[in-house]
């Protein structure tokens, strides 16, 4: 059984208090404990003894205070005795302070109505302050455009290697894979009807004018344009965008333009490379599954997939790193306060990049089924 | 008491592609407010957070509270960051809480209270170190610089440890900000019984806080002294540093107060 290090001693005349051992913070919960368990209660006069205290931190002098302060409440007589002066010092500093405790003032709470109301506002302005900044990349955009010497080569070969080159193993290895997964899935279908040499027609279609794009599109999304948003926002945080506004350069200038045009140069180049090894996984598997020769699929091929499939795919890509390098750098632009800002707003621009990219493709189909095509 | 509290034993750090510290020895006594200065690059940052074994030194030994400090030693690591407190440079503030969450946390994780019982001490914390109940729902971003050191400090004492770090404490406050943090310091070393290291550019705290203040040079400590015999020493850099225009005038300010 450990010392208590609070103790009422009746044995002498007037009733003595006891305090004694490490009043610190490792033991405090051993201390409340000591100090539920006495009966405050008919106390006239008693002595506080404070010279067996060998430790005591502000969490010690903290329910000393509290001690003292119930005594005063219940109008005990009490006096300190033999305490250390250092113990004194510390207990005058929490007295000191305690005066000043109240209750945190909690931040109000709204109801659903005005919850609602600033939800939308803040949507409203989210979008306002996004066509400001489409605008403004807009109007840079067409200056630079009109003087190719302002455009900066180093940072465009960067972002085309980077987003572009270094992209390659990845997509070439997810876009194999969906090539697999595709005819796997239809040649079920198709082998029960005999039509295995379809196969051609439906992956050819399916990946010229929509997986190869997509999925590109989705990859570059979730690689670049999270990066894209994280850089600028750590720049932001790091007030190095505000040093540039400084210098006289305009941060979309530097910061975003490279990126849109490394982006739009590179998407449908990848895009091709993904067409590319999606038609290589079709085929193995068409091999392999459907028994159909190579130099049987690419004679049907040639029959029967046209180029306008392959420019319907392709034309769609530098709309989908339009949105990529736009409302990653926006987003990223939008940091603020502090670190939690960085992580909110990357994940924002992913969401919105994917969300956004298949709704164009989703117009995109309607436009090209009104035009015949 | 004239134990120390840290001692550091022929440390050498090798950094970007040079000797910062070498064969430095350096030892601080409990209780005492010591201050590490020296020019821009004089490793006294390095110095700090090799004593917090932040940065293992190339060679050396470090003992703080007489147990030898290694990457390894656990347990003697666990005792050392539960019993000291830092104060970074550029505040370290957890960005994602709010002024009360962050002082909280050291004791949340550290201690089995209640959570009434955490906040009522982490409350007394942030009162102690100079802020007030309302600024406790406050995100860091919200906070003036000073005030931020202010919480930086007052999560540093949340434990009540015996080891204060302080990285450049005055930096970027104003000269009243500054001399009241200051008297804080001192403050709250009386009352907790603190022993505090502190790296500092500021002569005004050398004069008004320290007791020791060690000069670093060379990759080592050239001189170590109270500053009142510190700016009486006759080696070059020592001169360089304290008989540029402002340290003499700080200089003529306090001694001449003293006599």
């Amino acid at each position: 059984m450990t010392k208590k290090l609070l103790e009422m001693n009746n044995q002498t005349d007037v009733q003595q208090l006891i305090c004694q051992g490490s009043w610190t913070l490792a033991n405090l919960n051993q201390l409340k404990k000591d100090y539920d368990q006495i009966n405050w209660n008919n106390l006239k006069t008693i002595a506080i003894d404070g010279n067996a205290i060998y430790k005591m931190d502000t969490s010690g002098a903290w329910i000393l205070q509290k001690i003292l302060k119930q005594l005063n409440q219940q109008q005990t007589k009490f006096n300190l005795a033999h305490f250390h002066n250092e113990h004194l010092l510390l207990l005058k500093m929490i007295a000191a302070q305690e005066t000043h405790l109240k209750e945190i003032p909690q931040p109000k709470r709204f109801n659903w109505l005005h919850r609602l109301g600033q939800r939308s506002y803040d949507q409203l302005q989210f979008i306002q302050a996004f066509l400001a900044f489409i605008g403004e990349l807009s109007l840079i955009a067409l200056r630079v455009i009109r003087n190719p010497r302002a455009i900066r080569w180093r940072l465009l070969l960067n972002i085309i290697e980077t987003s572009g080159y270094q992209a390659l193993p990845i997509i070439a290895l997810l876009s194999f894979m969906i090539g697999v997964v595709l005819t796997y899935q239809m040649g079920l279908q198709l082998r029960t009807y005999g039509a295995n040499i379809f196969i051609v027609d439906l992956l050819g279609f399916s990946v010229f004018r929509e997986f190869g794009p997509l999925l590109t599109a989705i990859i570059i999304a979730g690689r670049t344009g999270s990066a894209f948003a994280a850089q600028i926002g750590t720049m932001v945080l790091n007030e190095e965008v505000d040093a540039l506004r400084t210098l006289g350069i305009a941060p979309a200038e530097l910061l975003v333009l490279p990126k849109l045009f490394g982006l739009i140069i590179v998407m449908p180049l990848l895009s091709m490379w993904a067409n590319l090894f999606g038609l290589l996984g079709g085929m193995l598997m068409a091999k392999g599954m459907l028994g159909v020769t190579f130099y049987d699929f690419f004679e049907r091929f040639a029959q029967v997939v046209s180029a306008r499939s392959l420019w319907i795919g392709l034309i769609k890509t530098p709309i989908f790193a339009l949105l990529i390098a736009s409302i990653g750098c926006f987003q990223g632009m939008q940091v603020s306060g502090g670190a939690d800002s960085v992580g909110r707003h990357t994940t924002r621009s992913v969401v919105q990049i994917t969300f956004c990219i298949i709704i164009t493709d989703a117009l995109f189909s309607i436009l090209f089924t009104r035009l015949g095509l | 008491m004239n134990e120390p509290i840290i001692e550091l034993k022929h440390i050498k750090n090798y950094l970007g592609n040079s000797w910062v510290h070498n064969d430095l020895n350096l030892s601080v006594t409990r209780g005492e407010i010591l201050a590490i200065v020296g020019g821009s690059g004089a490793g006294k940052s390095t110095l700090l957070r090799t004593m917090l074994m932040l940065q293992t030194p190339t060679a050396g030994t470090i003992k703080v509270f007489g147990q030898e400090i290694t990457p390894n030693s656990t347990t003697a690591l666990h005792y050392l960051h539960q019993h000291s407190g830092v104060l970074f440079q550029h505040n370290a503030l957890f960005s994602s809480f709010t002024l009360l969450e962050n002082v909280a946390f050291p004791l949340k994780e550290h201690t089995q209270l209640t959570q009434q019982t955490i906040n009522q001490l982490a409350l007394l914390k942030i009162l102690a170190a100079g802020l007030t109940v309302e600024d406790a729902n406050k995100y860091p971003a919200e906070l003036s610089g000073g005030m931020q050191k202010r919480a930086a400090l007052a999560r540093a004492i949340a434990l009540d440890p015996e080891l204060l770090f302080l990285d450049e404490p005055t930096a970027g406050l104003d000269p009243q900000s500054a001399a009241a943090f200051d008297e804080l310091v001192l403050n709250l070393q009386k009352t907790l019984e603190l022993t505090i290291v502190m790296v500092t550019h500021d002569i005004d705290t050398l004069w008004q806080v320290t007791n020791r203040v060690a000069f670093l040079g060379e990759g080592r400590v050239l001189a170590i002294a109270p500053i009142a015999e510190l700016v009486t020493i006759n080696n070059p850099l020592l001169q360089a540093y304290f008989t540029g225009p402002r340290g003499r005038a700080i200089e003529k300010i306090y001694s001449g107060k003293k006599n």
